[in-house]
């Protein structure tokens, strides 16, 4: 593993590792971005000025140990939350100052999540699962749904189980339901908290490898967090979170590292 | 909102037991509901045709005054001759009458020869009073169903308490308006089956032979009874005549007839009123029973699926579509309550009506309960479950929509 760079408050701009030859504008750009939590009298800062930048189509993961700030951070960037204090913005928009709506419309057409515990409706087959979000949160018309949903019940190789429902399905199967959930609204960004948690090492690593196909099929920035070193190894570019604070980025060799 | 359905009804069946309770819960108080509408319903429908059309017609006129008097049958507060004819001409213009009958009554000593007793007399066109008031022929129940002058009719207490048959000569005295006391022979040519109320002791008599035991010159009638074609709209025709009478009969300084309708002359209207008042809070008792058994089950909807809702609020779908996934939830609830409740009830009915169950009156005896249900409470029944249902929902809908996704998801 290569230590790019390890600073007080890592800033980490567009131009360093894989945008060097070809700078874009970032998908998202984090200046100095905390966040507290109150707890009673106790007020806990669990990111502690965070800024960085994350270009379109990369494979990033943040890694630290538990209580490190990953899941916080990744919340503040899918606009679960919003952060106490500094500047986030994805996908050109401002997404501090979104109300609760907006943020909602916001996050329907733009994020995808995957979550840890997979978190698909259980009353909906595999099929109906995909197509949630075009029919609920998009209104995609009928033709179209089916388009869509059927390509990414191939890509994930699901196509057979389409008519399962969750409690019919393996841990694996689960979590290429909930990636093909996640890519079926064409987002610019997927964000999966500790995605192979749940799962044995030989699916884990599936899964990710399905996320990378994802990756490279649809340009979709995937963004996981993880703890599992394995697995850490399988993303391009790392970055590296202990007690709220960046403490690194690694850059490896991806397709858009060039 | 096809889906929000398809979602709504797979999370109900999701908890089939809670649904089948919650849903059973609703059935329950529909179908109370609609026996109990529908058997007092009939009761006092059956109580309301028995006063109406036995006794009192769906509405009289009388002299203003009569009616405040009425125990005391004056004879001093009848109509006179002129007033009868004016009204009389008026009635007959109204297409909505179906019969009306000319009433004198009064009170009179009722003899046997042995004993002597008072009776409740009333003088009538006997082809008009079978008109107005149909189930009057079906309360004789000895001797002839037609009644010619010379004849009484009288109530069954005097018959049995005089020992007085078909045939039999009685003798019916009475004091005219003047002081006069007159009396006549009668023969006796039927008996009537007892009626509950003040008119349980009248007996009947032809209109001449009242003008003759009372010494009338011209007819003065106590009262008009008036049958309608159409009993649902005896409001509408009682403003309608009341306006008629106030205008062409009655003087501007005086005022001369008095139009009332069946409610203000039998205390069996507060009877009515009060089963009325019964089905109301029945009604209540609905509304509670949906309102706690539903927010109850939605409560716990929303609790149990915390994390779902995480979920989809994560992935972008909007807070009032949230909201009404969960009313619809509720809203289905309803529904499947009201039809299973409607389907029940209106069986339940049937069940009853064939039973063919009796029932006493009052002094009538082995009437069979006729227990009916009309669209119009159904639609009202199933539309109230199903507002409540719906209101019973936003509140835990609302919480549902208001959910942080972060919370949600971090729930366990």
């Amino acid at each position: 593993m290569e230590k790019v760079k390890t600073i007080p408050k890592p800033c980490f701009e567009p131009g360093q590792g894989f945008y060097k030859k070809e700078p874009a504008m970032p998908l998202i750009s984090a200046d100095n971005i905390q966040k507290d939590y109150k707890t009673g009298e106790v007020t806990v800062r669990a990111l502690k000025g965070l800024s960085f930048e994350i270009e379109p189509a990369s494979f990033v993961s943040f890694i630290g140990p538990s209580g490190s700030g990953k899941t916080t951070l990744l919340n503040l960037i899918g606009c679960l939350d919003k952060p106490s204090d500094g500047k986030l913005t994805v996908a050109d928009t401002d997404v501090i100052h979104l109300d609760r709506k907006q943020s909602a419309s916001f996050r329907g057409s733009n994020i995808g999540f995957i979550f840890q515990d997979f978190n698909l409706i259980p009353v909906l087959t595999v099929y109906e699962n995909i197509e949630y979000p075009l029919l609920m949160v998009q209104s995609v018309p009928a033709l179209e749904r089916e388009k869509r949903v059927a390509a990414l019940l191939n890509a994930v190789g699901m196509i057979d189980q389409k008519n399962k429902y969750p409690d019919q399905i393996s841990g694996g199967q689960k979590q290429r339901v909930a990636v093909a959930r996640a890519l079926v609204t064409n987002p610019k960004l997927v964000l999966a908290d500790e995605p192979t948690a749940n799962l044995d090492h030989k699916t884990a690593y599936m899964v990710i490898e399905l996320m990378k196909k994802m990756r490279d099929e649809f340009k979709t920035t995937f963004i996981f967090s993880t703890h599992d070193q394995k697995i850490v190894g399988e993303a391009e570019i790392i970055y590296m979170l202990e007690d709220g604070e960046l403490k690194g980025k690694e850059i490896k060799g991806g397709k858009n590292n060039g | 909102m096809g889906n929000l359905f398809k979602i709504a009804i797979r999370n109900l069946l999701r908890y089939k037991r809670r649904t089948l309770l919650t849903a059973s819960l609703i059935t329950v108080g529909v179908v109370f509901v609609l026996v109990f509408i529908s058997v007092t319903g009939s009761f006092k429908n059956m109580m309301i045709g028995q006063i109406t059309d036995s006794m009192l017609g769906h509405m009289q006129v009388h002299r203003k005054g009569y009616v405040a008097s009425i125990e005391n049958l004056p004879l001093n507060l009848n109509l006179r001759p002129d007033d009868v004819k004016q009204l009389e001409d008026m009635l007959n213009k109204q297409t909505e009458i179906e019969a009306y009958s000319l009433r004198i009554k009064f009170g009179g000593m009722f003899s046997n020869f042995v004993e002597t007793t008072n009776i409740r007399l009333n003088g009538i066109y006997p082809d008009k009073e079978l008109k107005s008031v149909p189930l009057l022929a079906a309360r004789v129940k000895e001797g002839k169903k037609t009644l010619d002058k010379g004849g009484i009719w009288i109530p069954e207490l005097l018959s049995k308490g005089m020992k007085v048959k078909v045939g039999d000569a009685i003798v019916v005295v009475a004091t005219n308006k003047d002081g006069s006391v007159n009396g006549k022979q009668l023969i006796v040519a039927g008996v009537l089956e007892s009626a509950t109320g003040p008119g349980g002791r009248d007996g009947y008599i032809h209109i001449e032979d009242a003008m003759e035991i009372l010494r009338m010159e011209g007819m003065e009638i106590s009262e008009v009874a008036i049958r309608l074609k159409d009993f649902g709209r005896l409001n509408a025709f009682s403003k309608k005549l009341e306006g008629l009478i106030s205008k062409e009969l009655n003087q501007p300084d005086k005022t001369i007839f008095e139009l009332h309708t069946w409610e203000r002359l039998t205390p069996f209207y507060t009877i009515a009123n009060m089963i009325d008042v019964m089905t109301f809070f029945i009604k209540l008792m609905l509304i509670a029973i949906v309102l706690i058994s539903i927010m109850n089950v939605m409560i716990m909807a929303v609790y149990e699926r915390i994390r779902e809702i995480g979920t989809i609020a994560a992935i972008g779908t909007l807070p009032g579509k949230i909201l009404n996934m969960f009313v619809i939830e509720g809203f289905c609830l309803g529904i499947v309550g009201a039809v299973i409740g409607n389907v029940v009830g209106i069986v339940l009915i049937l069940i009853l009506n064939m039973l063919k169950i009796t029932f006493n009156f009052g002094q009538q005896q082995g009437l069979i309960l006729q227990a009916n249900i009309y669209p119009y409470d159904l639609i009202v029944i199933s539309a109230t479950v199903i507002i409540v249902s719906v209101i019973a929902s936003l509140q835990p809908a609302f919480k549902a929509s208001r959910m942080e996704p972060i919370k949600a998801l971090r729930h366990v």
